[in-house]
């Protein structure tokens, strides 16, 4: 009995959580404008997706890559930062190493709009036109300290010994670091890069203040501006579904993985 | 080893110049007028006007509540989620957390259009819903972590020494999860102080939160007025992490 509450109690609030998820997968395949009217069963906004020919999903699709453009270069700067900061970090003691710490903790505390308008008040201020390049900028200022905190727990772990003994057997400093500690550090970047990556695709305040009036939209800004226009550009139901079963297919291919990893560790 | 502590000066360089100055900005356009001098006006402007005075009440009145809310109906979940007699497996914890990788705002407006099929008016009830939808997950896994990390033999012991199940849970789990709870209203609380675009279309614009202010004067060029209240609002988060100064950083790892 128990355990027939404690399940029920778990599935409504699953049930509450995917509601609306569910609601834009359904009304994705009827062609009606305004999200909740079904006019007939229909895979059209989906092949305007594809095709782009349909007014508002032209933009939507350019909107979608620069997401993704601006996530990936925003994480890759960031994962290169953050490490060699990491390593920096790791180096340094007392009060230096807990200043670093510190300030690597504000853009974390910092809710965005407060990381969103001191950053566009920054580029007022030195004059810098807005675009592209602040809205990346930006996004590795909020991204990186999640970089330098999955990296740095790992080179605590490293033995310093490695880097040594590759001196000591003739490698360069470049080469020991290359050859013995990056490889050793890859999975703390690797975290720290997808860390970086969601928390990028993710944002909408930042991007918002810090894009300009070019006119440069990402998937967040895009919705919002459509919203705040009244009605949605009905392409987004496609999509949104879209991108919800790849995140669920990946997660499922992640978990199979892991649970076998597990089990063949324990059958060892 | 030796000069490796210099790899941190491009990210200390960084960091100067992208947070650190962006934040000194926020306080010295606060503290002028149109025309770059000195000025309290614009502080002077929010204790004076009403609207602004009860715009940044109901705000931290809405997050005080989303905070509770989320706490009561995330602590049994995560409770349930880390018990093994009422979940075997891993993978449900993951179904909670999975609306988050969604797009917050198209999964906002899906709930409000929901509200409206269902024929309920749009205002301060579906406001706190859609807050608890959105930032829920955030409470549940933090506790969850720490539930699932706890050392089982305290409980135990507790029982052997005669408490019963609800003594246990009341007198042992709770106290022990309090980190957990912590990271949790840090994560929730914060956040919802400061959003603007859920509140809008939660609500119809009908409830302004601080934070739609703040990108309204913003937005409309009133940047010395809009530094002002973001400076307000940095403060009161300068306040609140204060009080618990080490769980901010158990927050985000237990996030890693």
């Amino acid at each position: 009995m128990k355990k027939f509450l404690a399940q029920t109690y778990l599935w409504i609030l699953l049930i509450l959580l995917y509601a609306p998820l569910i609601f834009i997968a359904i009304f994705s395949f009827t062609e009606a404008r305004v999200l909740g009217n079904w006019t007939g069963f229909s895979t059209q906004l989906y092949e305007n997706l594809f095709t782009g020919n349909v007014n508002g999903s032209a933009s939507l699709i350019s909107a979608v890559r620069n997401t993704f453009i601006i996530a990936i270069v925003a994480a890759l700067i960031s994962t290169v930062l953050g490490t060699l900061a990491a390593i920096g970090i790791h180096n340094l003691r007392g009060r230096k190493k807990s200043t670093m710490l510190f300030l690597n903790n504000i853009p974390m505390l910092n809710p965005d709009i407060i990381t969103g308008v001191s950053l566009f008040l920054l580029f007022v201020f030195l004059r810098i036109s807005q675009g592209y390049a602040t809205v990346v900028l930006a996004h590795v200022t909020f991204c990186t300290p999640y970089v330098v905190l999955s990296v740095l727990p790992r080179i605590t772990q490293l033995s310093p010994n490695t880097y040594e003994a590759a001196l000591d057997l003739g490698a360069t400093p470049m080469q020991a670091l290359w050859k013995v500690i990056v490889p050793q550090l890859r999975p703390g970047m690797v975290s720290g890069f997808f860390l970086a990556f969601t928390m990028s695709l993710d944002d909408f305040a930042v991007t918002f203040f810090t894009r300009g009036t070019i006119g440069l939209d990402t998937l967040s800004t895009f919705i919002y501006t459509d919203a705040r226009k009244g009605g949605l550009t009905p392409e987004l139901r496609p999509l949104m579904t879209l991108i919800f079963l790849i995140i669920l297919i990946l997660l499922v291919i992640i978990n199979v993985r892991q649970a076998k990893q597990q089990n063949s560790i324990k059958n060892k | 080893m030796s000069k490796r502590h210099n790899w941190s000066i491009p990210y200390f360089v960084f960091m100067v110049l992208f947070v650190v100055l962006p934040l000194l900005l926020v306080a010295v356009y606060a503290f002028q007028d149109g025309n770059g001098r000195f000025t309290f006006a614009n502080i002077v402007r929010f204790f004076s006007d009403s609207n602004a005075l009860s715009t940044f009440a109901l705000s931290i009145e809405v997050a005080i509540e989303n905070t509770v809310l989320c706490i009561l109906i995330g602590y049994p979940a995560a409770w349930l989620l880390a018990n093994r007699k009422y979940n075997r497996s891993a993978v449900t914890i993951i179904l909670f957390i999975l609306p988050m990788w969604i797009n917050a705002l198209m999964r906002t407006l899906a709930t409000a259009e929901l509200f409206n099929i269902l024929g309920v008016q749009l205002g301060k009830g579906t406001l706190l819903y859609g807050m608890v939808y959105d930032y829920l997950p955030f409470m549940i896994y933090p506790i969850y972590t720490i539930l699932q990390k706890m050392d089982k033999s305290y409980a135990e012991a507790a029982e052997d020494l005669g408490a019963t199940p609800s003594q246990v849970f009341w007198k042992v789990t709770v106290p022990l999860s309090m980190p957990g709870v912590r990271s949790g209203i840090l994560m929730v609380f914060m956040p919802t102080v400061s959003t603007f675009a859920i509140s809008e279309f939660l609500t119809n614009n009908k409830i302004k939160l601080f934070g739609t202010i703040i990108q309204e004067n913003i937005n409309s060029s009133m940047w010395n007025y809009g530094a002002a209240l973001a400076l307000i609002m940095l403060l009161i988060i300068g306040i609140s992490t204060l009080f618990n100064k080490n769980d901010g950083e158990e927050a985000e790892s237990s996030l890693i």
